[in-house]
C-alpha cells in the first residue's frame, strides 16, 4: 500500500486469504506448490511444499554400483546434466585417487561449460517468460537448440547424456566436432548482445526485476545460496577458482558479480545479469579449451575395469549451473556404496524463497522464482 | 587453518578430549556426542579465527543394519577463513536425537527435515520438524537399511519385481 494512502487511511488491513500456486503451474518451472498467504495482494507468508518428483536417487543409488549411479545424476538436475555427470565423476574419482588423461580433463571442460550455456540460456528465457517477456525465450531456445544438436552428435542424447564416466567420458570427439563447436561459438558470440537488446536493457523487464526480491549476502551465506544467486549478491565465489577441481586453474577467465547497477544489491536483475554475463565467461573458457586440448589419446584408457574404493569417504564440490553441486559418498569397501547424498543447489536456493518474498506481490514471487533459477528434478532428487 | 589447527582450537576452548579423531577411518573428521555437538555448534559459527558461516552439506548415515547407532555427518565451511571442517555426530538407532542447528545456519532448516524425513533422526529445537521430500503420512524411514518396503500405499498395490525383470 502507497504511504500516502496509508496516511490517509490509517492502516487497512486487507482479506487475509491462502493460496496454492502449483502444484502444475507452468511459472513454478516444474512441480512445486507454493502456499501463499497474502493481505490482499501482499505476501505475508510463503511455504514450499517439494517432493513431486522425488525419485528415490539415494536409495537407488545405495543398490547400483558406481557406474551405475551415473545416469540417475542425469535425471536429478536435467538441464545440467554433463554438469552433474562432472561432479560425481570427480568426487568417485577423489575416492579411488583416480588421474584421468589430459585430453579427458579438456574434453570435460568443453562439454560442461557448452552444458553452462544451454542451462542459462534456459535460465534467461524462462525468466523473462515469467515477467512477461516471450519472444527472447524462442531467441534462447535457438540457440541452445544448437548446443543440443552438438550433444546429440556427440553422444546420441539430447538431454540426458551419460557422456562423463568414472575416469574418462563416454565417447571421443566424433569427426567435424570440434570444428563445429567453434562455428557456434563464432555464431553465439555476437548474440549475446541481441539479449541485452531485447531483454537486459528493456525497460518493462528492468521495471519488474530491479529492485525485487534481494537477498543479502549474509542471508544468502546463511541460507547456503550458491552459484549465480550467491554472486548475484555481490559476494566473488565461484568453485572453479576458489577451490579448482580438473583443469580450470588452467583458464583465464572472470567471476561476474552483481553490482545493483539497475537497483538494489542482489535483486532479480542483477541474478539475471550474472547468468548473461556467464554466458561470455563460458564461451571464454570452451574456446581455450577447444584451443589448448590435445587431440590424440584413449577417453577409455582411465575408466578402471572394477569399481570398488576402499572403505572411506568423500565430500566433494563443483560448480554446476546453479552453484555448489557437492556430492557425499560412503563406501565400505564393497561394490555400492553404503550412502550416497546429493546436496543440490536449488534446494538450498529454494529454501530462502519465504524470507525473501515476504511484503512482495504475488507478481513478483514469479519474478523471483524465475530468478532463482530452480531445478525441481534437482530439489526433489 | 588446517585441521590440526581448528581440533586445538576447539580443545582449547572446551577441554582436551572433547572432540575425538579416528585417525583410521576418518583422519579429518571432529567426531562429538550429540550433547557436545549443541555446545560446539554455536562456538564454531561465532569464533573469530573459525568463523563457519556456510553450512555446505548435512547429511544423515546408517552404516548397516546390525550397526548400533545412525549418524549425522555436518561438512562446515568458512567463506571468511576458507577452510572447512566436517564433523561426525552418532545418535543411538533406538532413539535418535540430535540438537538442532537450524537457528544457527538457516539452511540447516530444510536439510535436518530432509534427514529427519530419510532417517527418523530428531532434531531437538527445530521449530517445523516435519517431512519434506515424502508425504506426511508417509510410514518409516526410507533410507535406514532395515527400512521395509510397503506393500500398499494408500490401497496402491506396490509391485516388489515386476515380471520380465531380472
Amino acid at each position: 500500500m502507497g504511504v500516502a494512502l496509508e496516511k490517509e487511511l490509517g492502516t487497512v488491513h486487507g482479506e487475509e486469504m491462502i493460496l496454492n500456486i502449483g502444484p502444475q503451474h507452468p511459472s513454478t518451472h516444474g512441480v512445486l506448490r507454493l502456499r501463499v498467504k497474502t493481505d490482499g495482494e501482499i505476501i505475508t507468508e510463503i511455504i514450499p511444499y517439494i517432493g513431486y518428483l522425488h525419485r528415490c536417487f539415494e536409495k537407488h543409488c545405495e543398490n547400483l554400483t558406481y557406474e551405475q549411479a551415473i545416469p540417475f545424476t542425469d535425471r536429478c538436475d536435467y538441464i545440467g546434466s554433463m554438469n552433474n555427470n562432472f561432479g560425481y565423476a570427480v568426487a568417485v574419482e577423489q575416492l579411488m585417487d583416480i588421474k584421468v588423461s589430459e585430453k579427458v580433463e579438456y574434453m570435460r571442460v568443453i562439454v560442461a561449460e557448452m552444458n553452462r550455456l544451454a542451462s542459462h540460456l534456459l535460465a534467461i528465457g524462462t525468466f523473462g517468460l515469467d515477467v512477461g517477456a516471450f519472444t527472447p525465450f524462442l531467441y534462447c531456445f535457438r540457440d541452445r537448440e544448437r548446443i543440443l544438436d552438438l550433444f546429440e552428435m556427440l553422444c546420441g542424447a539430447r538431454l540426458l547424456y551419460n557422456y562423463i564416466w568414472i575416469g574418462g567420458v563416454s565417447h571421443d570427439f566424433p569427426v567435424g566436432w570440434v570444428e563445429k563447436t567453434y562455428d557456434f561459438l563464432d555464431y553465439f558470440e555476437p548474440k549475446i548482445a541481441e539479449y541485452n537488446e531485447l531483454l537486459t536493457y528493456n525497460k518493462i523487464f528492468i521495471e519488474r526485476s530491479a529492485d525485487v526480491g534481494v537477498i543479502p549476502a549474509e542471508v544468502a551465506i546463511s541460507y547456503g545460496v550458491t552459484g549465480p544467486n550467491l554472486r548475484g549478491s555481490g559476494v566473488r565465489w565461484d568453485i572453479r577458482k576458489e577451490e579448482t577441481y580438473g583443469i580450470y586453474d588452467r583458464f583465464d577467465f572472470d567471476v561476474p558479480i552483481g553490482t545493483g547497477a539497475m537497483g538494489s544489491l542482489g535483486d532479480c536483475w542483477d541474478r539475471y545479469y550474472v547468468r548473461l554475463r556467464e554466458l561470455e565467461e563460458s564461451v571464454k573458457i570452451t574456446r581455450q579449451a577447444l584451443d589448448s586440448m590435445p587431440r590424440d589419446g584413449d577417453v577409455h584408457a582411465a575408466v578402471p575395469k572394477k569399481i570398488r574404493p576402499k572403505a572411506g569417504h568423500v565430500y566433494s564440490r563443483t560448480e554446476s549451473p546453479r552453484g555448489d553441486l557437492g556430492f557425499y559418498i560412503a563406501s565400505d569397501g564393497s561394490d555400492t556404496p553404503i550412502r550416497l547424498k546429493m546436496r543440490s543447489p536449488a534446494f538450498t536456493a529454494l529454501s530462502c524463497l519465504d524470507e525473501i518474498a515476504r511484503g512482495w506481490m504475488i507478481s513478483d514471487v514469479i519474478a523471483i522464482l524465475g530468478s532463482l533459477d530452480i531445478v525441481l528434478g534437482e530439489i526433489d532428487r | 587453518m588446517d585441521f590440526a589447527g581448528i581440533l586445538t582450537a576447539i580443545n582449547t576452548k572446551f577441554g582436551d578430549g572433547f572432540a575425538t579423531v579416528d585417525e583410521e577411518a576418518a583422519p579429518e573428521t571432529v567426531q562429538v556426542s550429540p550433547s557436545k555437538w549443541g555446545e560446539l555448534a554455536p562456538f564454531l559459527r561465532k569464533d573469530d579465527t573459525l568463523s563457519f558461516d556456510a553450512m555446505m552439506c548435512i547429511t544423515g548415515i546408517d552404516e548397516g543394519a546390525e550397526s548400533e547407532n545412525l549418524a549425522v555427518v555436518y561438512n562446515l565451511h568458512s567463506m571468511k577463513q576458507n577452510h572447512k571442517l566436517e564433523v561426525y555426530v552418532s545418535t543411538p538407532r533406538t532413539a535418535p536425537k540430535v540438537p538442532s542447528v537450524e537457528q544457527i545456519w538457516r539452511i540447516a532448516d530444510w536439510f535436518e527435515r530432509e534427514t529427519y524425513d530419510m532417517f527418523g533422526i530428531e532434531f531437538e529445537g527445530h521449530r517445523d520438524l516435519r517431512r519434506i521430500l515424502l508425504p506426511s503420512d508417509w510410514e518409516g524411514f526410507p533410507l535406514r537399511k532395515d527400512y521395509q518396503f510397503p506393500d500398499t500405499y494408500r490401497g496402491i498395490v506396490v509391485d516388489k519385481m515386476k515380471e520380465g525383470w531380472e
